[in-house]
């Protein structure tokens, strides 16, 4: 670990401030401080943002869910209105790290994780994400549970994030507070795909700060849930996951909202899949041929390959158990 | 067997030590609390073959509290005397630390940096700059050129093969596994003068000792290595690895006490491996399933500058019976560090490779795999020629298939489901050696009617301090609680290595003797002395019980220990104990033996694998300690599941790298992944295999749990995976 100064913000325009100045936010730091004793990441300064006022979850007027970046992962997972609004989300976060980790890990920072791809997270391997330039090892080397999707010849590793899939599924919205004030992006323009700049993964400014992230209200009734496919039962990040959410009305698909983790590197939303859904009657042969669509474009690796049927089957099983048909 | 009540064997006790262990008050190796100490931190090569042309310190050098940067260009020349003896090294040139720069493996050790503080020693090793000139390495077992093969051959099984009614021909490839024990390799060293004192993590102090003083050209008893408490080993600190040379060598550069933890990733780089095979098996049968021959041809990986073996040929030699057999064991040397014996070490690869060509067979037969088994089950053990001291495999397999609902399987693979789960039950037979070594303890009764044992033994896990002091209370008629049982030190009787199952056969062995000596002074003692009440009493007719010596037959008449010896101004009664195995030609064939059975359901779809349940019945002689002895099956059986399903150290062929050196990407089983786990041991002892009657139970327990579990996956898909670990992509 190399040495660092650390400091504590009890606002947000201290934090803004300190940020600004090149500080390192840190919540729960389960992945910051991991990387900081791999020296993979190298902080000067870290600005404690523990003191802040981003822990709660409040419900917006039009009947969507505010959750404050600063919410552990156990506190949003064990929330009444997570739990009934969008169990895809509580069931991302129940099957994610461990109930340590989820305990000191933050929304905001779940988030902003940077990806287990190992030779990233050896600084004495070639990674074009922690050294600009210096080429990509997973390309050619041991890439089982890389990306096969939004890939690029400079990186190919995967976002790690259970919960960013279903965020990306429900098309959430990331609130930022910065030194020139407030916005909001979308989810799918917050995580950014790695083209030739694989260092650069988030669409923030310096200084930036994410205040919330917050899931639009969707029609209801809505069906949701998450499906995480792993080698082990706990404790593992995904080979692939499927995070789904279907608006059912006078037996007919009015909306759906389909994303799949473990195979992009940014949180994979399907539009194409939720297109082939919408105006149709839930049925078998319904999910087999929108999940079909679920690998297009898909471009594997030596090792990952298996990810490209693995992903159609796990889009197809998760809109059977959501929408309710054998 | 002894004439005194077994009050404490047999008896299901919690560890001893488990107190010390839940309050934090086990000191493990780098918790011992010496004076003045340093850290140091390895500096690893970043590349896998080559030499080191430059090594730049200054950046380290130049961080306050750094105090040495040691490597080839500055450390002194070691002697590197032979120990070939002592430490059943696998033979070549072991690696010496700092001595030359050449680099043999990914991840070797190039420098070490000293520092006051342990972050900056950690600091000062990321500043090292090292430049290499790289040579591509070569790790990738099924392309490097193998040795001349270890061959064993009986029959004509070649021949044999060509004629027999039935032929399976099966290549099988298991993965390189790493120990992972919780507890990382840690070393304190410190030096008086010459001599030498370590606290290290260590299944043998004894061989640590032995190694360091050859490594440093000093007397053996110039060196004491103590460990007290080990946190797991499952065989990784069987042998004393360069890091604890490092630490030693650190110590002695900078004149001062030098601790040395591994970091989890270097726990992947230097401190051996169970090594990966790529087996080929033919079988040949009538169509009975009688079998003819059998043709095992192996390689296996090593480094390029030892040659590890393990015993991989004996299960194929002795466990079912058959006329034929030629076996071939090819090592391939690697640029890989040396590997090492892990839990049921060669019999754990060779199960997993016999015991899934037998289910094979069975199916191909139709023939029940537990009838199979049977039907081949030898008279004796056709290696060489001699009776079974005991083996009560058939026993296991009646046991063990009325206890799991064996008849309740259906034979034919995918026809049970349940939803999207296709459920499948498999079995194995296991074997593994009941090993024994010489060992010697020492024991010491106190007028008090207290009693303290040493021996230099280990306690990784398995409960040596509980299991020893189960023998010594019942050999010396005194409660658990008055006995003191105290290990881990190269000042106690010497100990052969804690691994491969022997240290109950041993060193229990061992510690009963001492303590049958002792307790028969004290009868000697009381039978001679007028004014005991057991005068004159024959010294056999005596026992004791509770610390009271008394008639067998006539309890009233007797007295305490404490009595006896306060009257005789005697402070204590001591006795060296010792064991050996008996020399001269082996008169039995000794092993102990297992049938696991195992349930998986199976996702097809999603290529997801569920262990159920798992049942072991274990023919292993008797059991000292029935509640350790379910800690170990339970143990061994997830260790099984580990390897079954999800263990697999990865290599990155380009540059010799470990990809997935860490508990994230490197897995093991979780809770979750861990279920219904059942052990049943068949009641009985094996009298000819050592005066307490055990086989050994640590490694067995593991055996047969991956073939078990990939035979229940056939049943359940009908896909026959003949790679391990079983992973998703073999089954979609």
């Amino acid at each position: 670990m190399h040495p660092f100064s650390y400091t504590r913000v009890s606002d947000t325009r201290e934090a803004v401030d300190a940020g600004r100045r090149g500080g390192r936010y840190i919540a729960g730091g389960t992945t910051l401080v991991d990387l900081m004793r791999e020296t993979v990441e190298r902080p000067e300064t870290l600005v404690d943002i523990t003191g802040l006022p981003l822990g709660e979850i409040t419900a917006t007027e039009r009947g969507g869910l505010r959750i404050g970046a600063l919410v552990t992962m156990s506190e949003a997972a064990a929330h009444a209105k997570v739990r009934t609004l969008y169990p895809v989300v509580s069931e991302a976060l129940e099957l994610s790290a461990s109930a340590q980790l989820r305990n000191m890990a933050t929304i905001g920072g779940n988030i902003m994780q940077r990806t287990r791809c190992t030779y990233f997270r050896d600084v004495t391997a070639d990674c074009n994400k922690r050294d600009p330039g210096s080429g990509c090892a997973a390309l050619h080397g041991v890439n089982r549970t890389h990306a096969i999707l939004g890939t690029s010849g400079a990186c190919v590793a995967t976002h790690p994030s259970d919960v960013a899939v279903a965020f990306a599924a429900l098309e959430a919205r990331v609130h930022l507070l910065g030194p020139d004030g407030t916005r909001r992006v979308p989810f799918s323009d917050f995580l950014l795909r790695p083209g030739s700049t694989p260092q650069r993964e988030q669409a923030l400014l310096k200084g930036e700060l994410i205040t919330a992230v917050e899931i639009p209200a969707l029609p209801r009734p809505l069906r949701s849930g998450y499906l995480k496919v792993r080698d082990r039962q706990s404790y593992e990040f995904a080979l692939t996951s499927a995070a789904v959410a279907l608006h059912i009305r006078g037996g007919v698909i009015r909306e759906a909202r389909v994303a799949a983790g473990g195979v992009g590197t940014v949180p994979w939303k399907l539009p194409a899949v939720e297109r082939h859904l919408v105006g149709e009657r839930p049925s078998g042969a319904l999910w087999s041929a929108a999940a079909a669509k679920a690998s297009d474009g898909a471009r594997p690796l030596q090792h990952n390959r298996f990810k490209v049927e693995l992903l159609k089957r796990t889009v197809e099983r998760q809109l059977r158990v959501v929408g309710g048909t054998k | 067997m002894s004439p005194q009540p077994q009050a404490a064997v047999g008896a299901p006790l919690s560890r001893v030590d488990g107190r010390l262990k839940v309050t934090g008050k086990a000191l493990y190796a780098a918790e011992h609390d010496v004076d003045g100490v340093v850290h140091a931190v390895i500096v690893d090569s970043s590349i896998g073959r080559g030499r080191i042309t430059s090594i730049d310190t200054g950046a380290a050098e130049a961080l306050p509290g750094v105090l040495k940067v040691i490597h080839h260009r500055n450390a002194p020349k070691l002697p590197y005397r032979d120990n070939s003896a002592s430490n059943n090294p696998p033979e070549g040139r072991r690696l010496r630390v700092f001595q030359d720069d050449r680099v043999r493996f990914h991840g070797q050790p190039v420098a070490v940096v000293v520092a006051t503080t342990l972050e900056a020693a950690q600091h000062g090793a990321s500043l090292v700059e090292v430049d290499y000139d790289a040579e591509r390495p070569s790790t990738d077992l099924t392309e490097a050129e193998p040795d001349e093969p270890t061959r064993y051959a009986r029959g004509d099984a070649e021949a044999a093969l060509r004629s027999a009614a039935v032929r399976l021909d099966l290549t099988y490839r298991t993965a390189r596994n790493h120990h992972n024990p919780m507890e990382p390799h840690a070393t304190i060293a410190r030096w008086n003068g010459d001599k030498l004192t370590v606290w290290d993590k260590t299944q043998w102090v004894v061989g640590t000792q032995t190694e360091l003083a050859a490594v440093f050209g000093l007397d053996l008893d110039a060196v004491r290595v103590i460990s007290p408490f080990v946190g797991g080993g499952f065989g990784t600190a069987l042998r004393c690895w360069p890091h604890v040379v490092v630490a030693a060598l650190a110590a002695r550069e900078t004149k001062r006490p030098v601790k040395l933890v591994l970091s989890r990733k270097q726990m992947y780089l230097g401190t051996g491996f169970r090594p990966s095979y790529e087996y080929r098996l033919r079988l040949g049968s009538d169509r009975r399933g009688r079998l003819a021959a059998a043709v095992h041809d192996l390689d296996a990986e090593t480094s390029s500058y030892e040659k590890f073996t393990e015993a991989v040929l004996a299960a194929g030699q002795m466990l079912y019976s058959m006329p034929h057999v030629s076996q071939a064991y090819r090592t391939v040397p690697l640029d890989l560090p040396t590997p090492l014996w892990m839990r049921g070490p060669g019999f754990q690869t060779a199960s997993f490779v016999i015991e899934s060509a037998m289910d094979e067979l069975a199916h191909e037969l139709g023939v029940d795999p537990i009838e199979l088994r049977r039907r081949n089950e030898p008279a004796e053990d056709e290696s060489s020629g001699l009776p079974f001291s005991t083996r009560r495999l058939r026993e296991c397999y009646s046991v063990g298939a009325r206890e799991f609902g064996w008849d309740r399987r259906n034979p034919e693979p995918r026809s049970t489901r349940e939803g999207d789960w296709l459920i499948g039950r498999g079995m194995a037979a296991g074997v593994y050696d009941t090993a024994r070594m010489p060992a010697r303890a020492r024991a010491r009764l106190d007028a008090d009617g207290t009693a303290l044992v040493e021996a230099a033994a280990t306690d990784m896990g398995p409960g040596t301090y509980t299991s020893q002091t189960q023998v010594a209370a019942d050999a010396l008629g005194l409660t658990v609680r008055t006995v003191t049982f105290r290990l881990g030190d190269s000042l106690y009787p010497p100990t052969p290595p804690h691994g491969g199952s022997m240290t109950m056969a041993s060193v229990g062995s061992a510690t009963l003797d001492a303590c049958n000596k002792v307790r028969r002074q004290a009868i000697g003692l009381a039978v001679g002395d007028r004014e005991s009440p057991l005068y004159g009493v024959a010294a056999d007719d005596v026992v004791v019980r509770g610390g009271r010596l008394h008639v067998k037959n006539d309890p009233a008449r007797g007295e305490t220990y404490r009595r006896l010896l306060t009257r005789n101004d005697r402070t204590h009664l001591e006795a060296d104990g010792s064991f050996a195995p008996p020399s001269g030609p082996q008169r039995h064939s000794f092993y102990g033996y297992n049938a696991t059975f195992a349930e998986v359901a199976v996702d097809a779809t999603l290529g997801l694998v569920r262990v159920r349940r798992v049942l072991g019945v274990y023919d292993a002689g008797r059991i000292i300690s029935p509640k350790l002895a379910d800690s170990q099956a339970i143990g061994g059986m997830v260790g099984g599941i580990g390897t079954a399903l999800l263990e697999h150290t990865l290599t990155d062929h380009r540059d010799g790298r470990i990809v997935n050196a860490n508990l994230a990407d490197y897995l093991v089983p979780v809770n979750a992944d861990v279920p219904d786990l059942k052990a049943i041991y068949l009641d009985g002892e094996d009298r000819e295999a050592d005066p307490l009657g055990v086989k050994g139970l640590g490694e067995l327990v593991m055996i047969g749990v991956a073939p078990a579990i990939a035979n229940a996956v056939f049943n359940a898909t009908g896909r026959r995976v003949r790679e391990l670990p079983i992973t998703a992509e073999a089954l979609l």
